[in-house]
């Protein structure tokens, strides 16, 4: 049996080592790429980012890989987004009074978290809809990995989603169709994230 | 449903060594970071510091080579400091595989740094980390102090500082007492209070760890995370007791 193909795409942020082993690990035959065939032509497109929100959309707007991520979505392709990865997804994020547009296959948007400490920055639990493919077989007491101080807090319409609680409850992970996305880090999540991983990769 | 406490290891690296005796069982190489780094994660370790104690003698490309060899064996999240003192540090520390960089001495010359490593890469990446001894002639009675042990003076009042830094872009503050450190006999409570009085960011309690019962009072404290170095690497105390007795104080961990 071959391995579902994921390409892990790169335009200019952060660290992608802990990805790209991690899905491996998962399962995945993986490519580092910037190329939107790659993009296009992958079972799964992973979506990366960390830093601030505005940066990681004028590395996605440059690349065009938000062209290749509506396609995508249109078309039934999965995408996984991470952290400012999943955030991009949403219609705009709000950093520092600054309103930033994002790629838009979700609707709503991204704001500070309303919490005594900020960053929301360790291991959180989550509670996730029923039904949700990248927790199954997943306790709900595991811990997954979060480092952020914004995030989206309403539900897309007819999505699944996962919730976690930080001063608030926010969005932590979110599912509809060829779309999934989580707040937290999968990669750097252990076992946990190792499993979460591996329930997106067997479905490609 | 609140966020974990964390319980963090911290190995100090010269030359891609692990310098400080380390005495764990079933390992091939007790010297070698990435295998230590692992068995941490065996362990139950919510996090790893790397402290580059080679960085100033120039030795930056095996460091990379062991952060880019733990980011591909270990999946949990990995700070490194030492010797970092611009963007393009960071940049190649991120680059290699850290998801946070601490940064110390040269954000005191120059504090401006924080701002630039913040805005560029996102204050979530940026660790403080900030040297306290006693200090007469400070407000608060702390000062920090730069070049590790050494305990040289700054001037600077430790607990303004933190806060100076939380306000220039530091994502976290690891606050590490200098005058606790190795003596084993808890950690700073008055001085983690002092200083979370002052910041809304996370803030990680280091220097002073003898015992399994010493974490707690450090989180009721005031600390979002508890680091510590040589109980752990000698065998003294497991990860897994000091989040059991953390679990008895009443504080949530993974």
């Amino acid at each position: 049996m071959t391995k579902p193909t994921v390409a892990l795409f790169d335009y200019g942020s952060g660290n992608l080592r802990s990805a790209f082993r991690a899905l491996e690990r998962a399962g995945a035959d993986v490519t580092l790429t910037s190329d939107l065939a790659a993009a296009r032509a992958a079972d799964g497109l992973f979506v990366p980012g960390v830093g601030a929100y505005a940066a990681c959309m004028e590395g996605v707007l440059k690349s065009g890989v938000d062209a290749v991520v509506r396609e995508r979505a249109a078309s039934g392709a999965p995408v996984l987004g991470v952290c400012v990865g999943e955030q991009i997804l949403f219609e705009e994020g709000v950093e520092h009074g600054v309103q930033t547009r994002g790629v838009g296959v979700l609707e709503g948007r991204v704001e500070l978290l309303d919490a005594p400490r900020v960053p929301h920055m360790g291991w959180n639990t989550v509670a996730a809809d029923q039904g949700m493919a990248l927790f199954a077989g997943i306790d709900p007491s595991e811990r997954f990995y979060f480092v952020h101080s914004y995030a989206a807090k309403a539900k897309p319409e007819g999505a699944r989603v996962a919730t976690a609680v930080h001063g608030e409850p926010f969005i932590a992970a979110v599912e509809r169709g060829p779309i999934s996305a989580c707040q937290f880090h999968p990669e750097k999540s252990g076992d946990a994230g190792y499993a979460l991983l591996t329930n997106w990769i067997k479905d490609l | 449903m609140t966020v974990a406490v964390r319980v963090i290891p911290c190995l100090d690296v010269d030359a891609g060594r692990v310098v400080k005796g380390v005495n764990f069982e079933n390992l091939r190489d007790a010297g070698d970071p990435v295998e230590l780094a692992a068995a941490y994660d065996a362990a139950g370790a919510d996090e790893l510091t790397f402290l580059d104690v080679s960085a100033s003698s120039g030795d930056r490309a095996t460091m990379y080579d062991v952060v880019a060899r733990t980011a591909e064996q270990v999946f949990i999240p990995l700070t490194v400091g030492g010797g970092v003192r611009t963007p393009e540090d960071v940049d190649r520390l991120l680059r290699a595989g850290a998801d946070k960089v601490g940064i110390n001495t040269a954000a005191i010359a120059r504090p401006e740094v924080i701002a630039d490593i913040a805005e560029r890469f996102g204050n979530q990446v940026l660790v403080l980390s900030a040297d306290v001894a006693a200090g007469r002639d400070t407000a608060s009675g702390w000062e920090v102090t730069t070049h590790g042990g050494q305990k040289r003076p700054t001037g600077l009042d430790a607990v303004e500082w933190c806060a100076r830094a939380a306000e220039l872009g530091a994502g976290e503050i690891l606050l590490n007492s200098i005058d606790s450190d190795g003596m084993r006999q808890g950690f700073d409570l008055d001085l983690i209070a002092a200083v979370r009085a002052v910041v809304n960011v996370p803030l990680i309690a280091s220097g002073g760890a003898g015992a399994a019962a010493h974490f707690p009072p450090a989180v009721d404290a005031g600390a979002d995370a508890v680091l510590a170095a040589s109980i752990f690497h000698f065998g003294d105390v497991a990860i897994s007791e000091v989040k059991h007795e953390l679990t008895a104080a009443g504080h949530p961990v993974r």
